[in-house]
């Protein structure tokens, strides 16, 4: 297996896969729309299908060629764009963005596979959205300018707002701007901060650059507008995670998005938020960010929305609904880690953002496929589908726990982590949000019970079909993941350590000593003297 | 050093996945393929059981005190974590492994018959075998992190199989209440995990048991009272039992199993793994050894007055986790694994022997057309003689419940009480309490014994006589097992004959190296033999007194079948309804939750406040004020010439001010 890998990174190294990749996971889906837009419909699906494997195939040489021993940037380039305002193309992956790349280009293939037949009108129009939608995303995730990240940022809402407001369901035109006003109020003030930020950190060095770098090594330069600017970034990121109680958007968004659409919100949507946080807003700003008083609102927060929303999910009669608030719930694991600024806890974060991905996206799948056979998905129109549908319960099964958190399969292991890793500086609020694990078993296994399970009383489901091969091709890559990362994380882990760690060094100057330093001291201390 | 076999444990574990996986694939592919069935599932488990006895062998070579871990793949490496997949091979694991490979096996073996004609039949032994390795997980993990993907594995085995007739909407909620049951208990079990990751800074084991807790602190204190969370989850003691009664949705052999013979063990098998912990913590002892007397003697109460074979096998089963627990909680640590080892013999027989009955009963009303309900005791009656290879051996297992000399439980139970009793007589007055308590439970575990052999198979049969022409004996892949466990449990005993006998109390010897430690931390001091002889006679005599009272109360009174039976009344009436315990629960924990979410979280607080009030509100605002602004430009030339004069002289008086 090594050697395999060791021939690989070989070949890798031989074609300059380094130099260019991401520019090309970049500009082939663009091309890739254009190209759609020129072409006859009726290639639409095919068309993007392989434009898509692509893309992920291309992608996949990241796995191989990211070094993980280094926690620094990674396939890093920098040419000038707009010399004149410090704008940059500068462009790099390190092992906090490396699976967030993976993830959004892996997906892909598998959101045109699974919604092969529920695309009838506008097909072209359709998937060039969605090829310019995963270009965005790989922008999001891979600039270091923050310009360049800005542009990315809010030309992501564009596709979005269509995918929704065209190909949405009934209450798509609501749902659609209430998306697009809300996250976009967020992010105008991110711009204001930016350009106040390199205005600031200009002014004093006498470099006026958007540059990540520049904008990083100077934050000191900000002095007392920190908080505003912390502010104004937190915002927009708080809004995207969704952080509560910004968070009403999401329900809306997701019950009325094609399934496309709720998967790509899903997996990488929600991901730009707490990689914002990470990658920006706590670096920049580490010592208000991670301030008692600022600590103690995010953790409240995160702590209020992981049992809120698990709450909320329970009583939710629309499947899509339930999915959407448990997303909420586990994204409040996320921003607990992130907080809770240990290497464990940022790594379990990074996790927890991998397998939401992968398990909610599944969800969202098999959701599409019981809205395709039915076109409903309210839980009261199903029960006792198991018996027609083994198949697809079954994955819905396994699914469900790995979203759980059942041990051995993926959900477990980042939960686990932030769990841990923020223990020793948040006790009360570990052990509450750790009641969570009642709280999701609940929500996701009566939900289970009544779509799956009891017996059949609605005689439409009667003659519902399983899932065929193509469905079963989208949801097999999937559950293995999950099995996987739940039994083997160690080549996910390996990656994201010296990027964890590295981050955690950085903001540890600025970390107000745990409650109980002494004690976790001591007892290192006796750890560490046995032989 | 170590001797190689050990070091192919995993084989023990990897043969039920195997069999899991195949079955699992015959369930979705060919479901109709019963033969290779019934050949892989309990294939796999007799040779683990082959493989674990093996294993056994080479491990009981060894010197006593060494341990060995056998690493299989780093699992949860990250900043100072680092938790292996490994299995810790000692005189304790090994204990549990031949218990659940080999009752496993034999209960495999009796689903064959039990199973056969069910059309989910390889989907079963997919889940089964699932459960068994699990539950060896469970018992070889060598830190938290390993038993707790067993300790959750079970309990979704567990899950998959009380709602396996999943159409049948009680079975799908008794599953689905099984598993968030205990989800309360692997709340417990996650945070004593963190605190001791936060004190030590590892989760393996060796080293957590070995680090400095402060005898009686705080810390140590927590840590146990968390795990016992956990562990009351699992081995469903107060408040956490309720989900084990309804359990009983599963097929019988699945009790059996896994609600019986080993799963529910599992809390008890951790207090004694972490038995350290625990004899440097005396409060959290206590709470153990009180809920567990407590339990006991609650459980044993509800089963006076059950109808139904299997609730009545239920309670019971709850009721004897709680003697273990008394066991563990007094710091015999051994005690309680004994018990545990011979409960798992005679309430395996139990069950598998109630088995037997409900399938004749079935399969006689199934053949008559009739719809009565083939487990509730008023409708059988005189079953001895249509089923005399079960009656036999369900009173074997009943006297061994009932702690009559010689057979099994008479041993371990008389340990567990003479534990409790030799913790009052070194200055903890409560454990006579307890000691009291479980004096009186085992009364009433001999009486509500007897009343059910006295209901099934005594007196005359209250079935029809075309019923009766159906009732027969059930095939020899069924009573061969059965025979298997009669002889286990009449004479397991053997395994830790007490000195007061002339024994060598063999398996306490052989579980010395890992638990007498923590027995001689905990200040656990046996009772001098004189005493002993007193308290063994009296056990006898509450034990037979039990029997004889149940026996001759069940049969003085005529019995009727179900279907004509007055319903009961006052106190009888309270005890069948097991005190209302499920009612209170619904009624002041589940039902508040959900309609708080529901009405409050949901419509009042997530619909109203944030996004009607928050979110939708300051749209509308923002609506108004344009709204305003649109008003102004009403495209009446009059009124933009007054507000262009009145704009004039105002800026024109500024500055001139």
């Amino acid at each position: 297996m090594a050697e395999i890998e060791l021939v690989l990174r070989h070949f890798l190294a031989s074609i300059g896969y380094a130099h260019w990749i991401l520019h090309v996971l970049l500009i082939l889906p663009l091309v890739g729309a254009v190209g759609l837009l020129l072409s006859p419909g009726s290639w639409a699906r095919w068309f993007t299908l392989v434009v898509a494997a692509l893309e992920f195939g291309l992608a996949l040489g990241l796995w191989f060629a990211f070094d993980p021993t280094n926690g620094g940037i990674q396939f890093e380039t920098t040419i000038a764009w707009i010399p004149g305002w410090g704008i940059s193309y500068h462009v790099g992956l390190d092992g906090i963005s490396l699976f967030m790349v993976l993830l959004a280009t892996g997906m892909m293939p598998l959101l045109v596979w699974g919604s092969w037949h529920s695309i009838q009108n506008r097909r072209r129009g359709y998937y060039a959205l969605l090829l310019a939608l995963k270009a965005a995303m790989v922008g999001v995730f891979i600039s270091l300018d923050l310009f360049l990240f800005y542009c990315f940022w809010e030309l992501l809402l564009i596709p979005m707002y269509f995918l929704i407001g065209v190909w949405g369901s009934a209450n798509r035109l609501y749902a659609a701007t209430k998306f697009v006003i809300y996250t976009f109020a967020g992010s105008i003030l991110m711009l204001v901060a930016i350009i106040a930020m390199v205005w600031l950190v200009g002014r004093s060095t006498g470099t006026y650059s958007f540059d990540y770098d520049h904008l990083l090594s100077n934050s000191a330069a900000l002095g007392p507008a920190a908080p505003w600017l912390f502010t104004a970034f937190a915002l927009a990121f708080a809004v995207k995670v969704p952080l509560f109680p910004f968070h009403t958007w999401l329900p809306d968004a997701h019950t009325e998005a094609p399934t496309a659409g709720s998967v790509d919100l899903a997996v990488i949507l929600l991901k730009m938020g707490t990689y914002g946080f990470l990658r920006f807003a706590i670096p920049f700003f580490p010592a208000f960010a991670l301030s008692k008083t600022v600590s103690a609102i995010f953790v409240t927060l995160a702590v209020a929305g992981i049992i809120y929303a698990a709450l909320v999910s329970m009583v939710q009669p629309d499947l899509k609904r339930l999915v959407a608030y448990s997303s909420v719930s586990h994204l409040g694991f996320v921003m607990l880690g992130i907080w809770g600024s240990t290497v464990e806890s940022v790594q379990g974060a990074i996790m927890v953002m991998l397998s939401h991905g992968i398990s909610t996206g599944c969800l969202f799948f098999l959701i599409g496929m019981l809205y395709d056979r039915r076109h409903t998905r309210q839980i009261a129109d199903f029960g006792g589908l198991a018996r027609v549908a083994p198949l697809m319960a079954t994955a819905f099964v396994i699914t469900a726990f790995a979203s759980i958190g059942l041990p051995g399969l993926n959900g477990f292991v980042g939960e686990f982590l932030v769990l841990l890793g923020s223990f020793g500086r948040y006790p009360l609020a570990v052990t509450l949000a750790a009641t969570v694990v009642i709280f999701a078993a609940w929500y996701l296994l009566w939900a289970v019970q009544r779509v799956f399970f009891n017996p059949m009383t609605n005689p439409e489901n009667r003659t519902m079909r399983d899932v065929d091969l193509r469905e079963l091709a989208v949801l097999f890559p999937l559950v293995f993941s999950m099995v996987w990362m739940g039994i083997y994380p160690q080549p996910f882990l390996r990656r994201t350590e010296a990027a964890s760690r590295r981050y955690v060094e950085m903001v540890r100057p600025y970390l107000p000593p745990p409650a109980n330093a002494a004690a976790a001291g001591a007892a290192a201390a006796v750890v560490e003297a046995r032989p | 050093m170590t001797a190689p076999i050990i070091g192919l444990v995993w084989v023990v574990v990897a043969l039920p996945l195997l069999g899991a996986v195949l079955n699992g694939l015959i369930a979705v592919l060919r479901p109709q393929a019963k033969s290779a069935v019934s050949v892989i599932g309990p294939g796999v488990l007799v040779g683990a059981f082959i493989m674990a006895a093996a294993v056994v062998v080479g491990l009981a070579g060894l010197p006593p005190d060494a341990p060995q871990v056998v690493r299989i793949w780093p699992w949860l490496v990250a900043g100072r974590l680092d938790v292996d997949i490994a299995f810790l091979v000692d005189r304790l694991s090994a204990v549990m492994l031949l218990v659940v490979t080999g009752i496993g096996s034999l209960i495999h073996i009796f689903s064959i018959g039990y199973m056969r004609s069910d059309e989910g039949y390889a989907r079963y032994f997919a889940y089964l075998n699932l459960f068994v390795v699990f539950m060896l997980v469970l018992v070889l993990g060598s830190n938290m992190p390993v038993v707790f993907i067993g300790w959750e594995g079970v309990g979704l085995a567990s899950y998959l199989l009380i709602g396996f007739w999943f159409s049948d909407e009680q079975n799908a909620a008794a599953g689905k209440k099984a598993f968030l049951v205990n989800r309360i208990g692997d709340f417990g079990f996650l945070v004593a995990m963190f605190l001791v990751w936060n004190h030590v800074g590892a989760l393996d084991f060796s080293t957590v048991l070995g680090a400095p807790w402060v005898p009686g602190g705080a810390l140590v204190t927590a840590v146990t009272l968390f795990l016992f969370l956990g562990c009351a989850g699992k081995s469903a003691q107060i408040p956490l039992y309720v989900w084990l009664p309804d359990a009983m949705a599963g097929p019988t052999p699945v009790s059996a199993l896994i609600h019986a013979a080993t799963m529910v063990t599992a809390g008890v098998y951790l207090v004694a793994r972490t038995g350290l912990l625990f004899a440097a913590a005396p409060l959290s002892s206590a709470v153990v050894a009180g809920i567990g007397a407590l339990t006991a003697l609650f459980a044993a109460t509800i089963g006076l007055r059950q109808y139904d074979i299997k609730k009545v096998l239920a309670y019971s089963t709850v009721s004897q986790l709680g003697y273990m627990f008394v066991g563990v909680g007094a710091g015999a640590y051994a005690a309680g694994i004994f018990h545990l080892v011979t409960h798992a013999f005679f309430k395996a027989l139990l069950f598998l022997g109630a088995g037997s009955v409900i399938h004749a009963m079935h399969h006689a009303y199934h053949a008559t057309h009739s719809h009565d309900d083939a487990q509730d005791m008023r409708n059988m009656g005189g079953l001895r003689r249509y089923l005399p290879v079960t009656w036999v051996l369900m009173w074997i297992a009943t006297l061994a419940i009932a702690g009559v000399p010689p057979f099994s439980g008479f041993f371990s139970k008389d340990e567990i009480l003479g534990a409790a009793f030799a913790r009052g007589a070194a200055g903890q007055p409560i454990y006579y309490v307890f000691y009291a308590m479980l004096v009186v439970a085992a009364f009433i575990t001999a009486y509500y014994m007897a009343r059910l052999m006295a209901m099934t198979f005594h007196g005359a049969s209250r079935a029809t006589a075309a019923e009766r022409e159906q009732l027969h004996e059930a095939p020899w892949s069924m009573t061969g097992p059965l025979i298997v466990l009669g002889i286990g449990s009449a004479v397991a005993g053997v395994l830790n004959l007490p000195t007061l006998v002339g024994g060598h109390a063999w398996l306490e010897h052989w579980l010395e190296p890992v638990t007498g430690i923590a027995t001689r931390l905990s200040g656990f001091r046996p009772v001098a033999g004189n005493h002993e002889a007193v308290l063994v006679g009296l056990a006898v005599l509450v034990g037979v007194a039990g029997l004889i009272a149940g026996f001759r109360a069940t049969t003085a009174r005529a019995l009727v079948p179900a279907r004509e039976a007055a319903p009961d009344t006052g106190l009888a009436r309270l005890v069948y309804h097991k005190f209302y315990v499920d009612e209170l629960y619904e009624r002041f924990i589940v039902r508040p939750i959900v309609t708080f979410s529901r009405v409050f979280l949901w419509r009042i607080f997530d619909q109203g406040v944030v996004d009607g009030v928050a979110v939708n509100g300051s749209a509308r605002l923002f609506r108004g004020i344009g709204w305003l602004g649109s008003r102004l430009q009403s495209g009446q030339v009059g009124l933009y010439i007054v507000v262009f004069v009145v704009g004039a002289i105002w800026i024109l008086r500024t500055i001139l001010g």
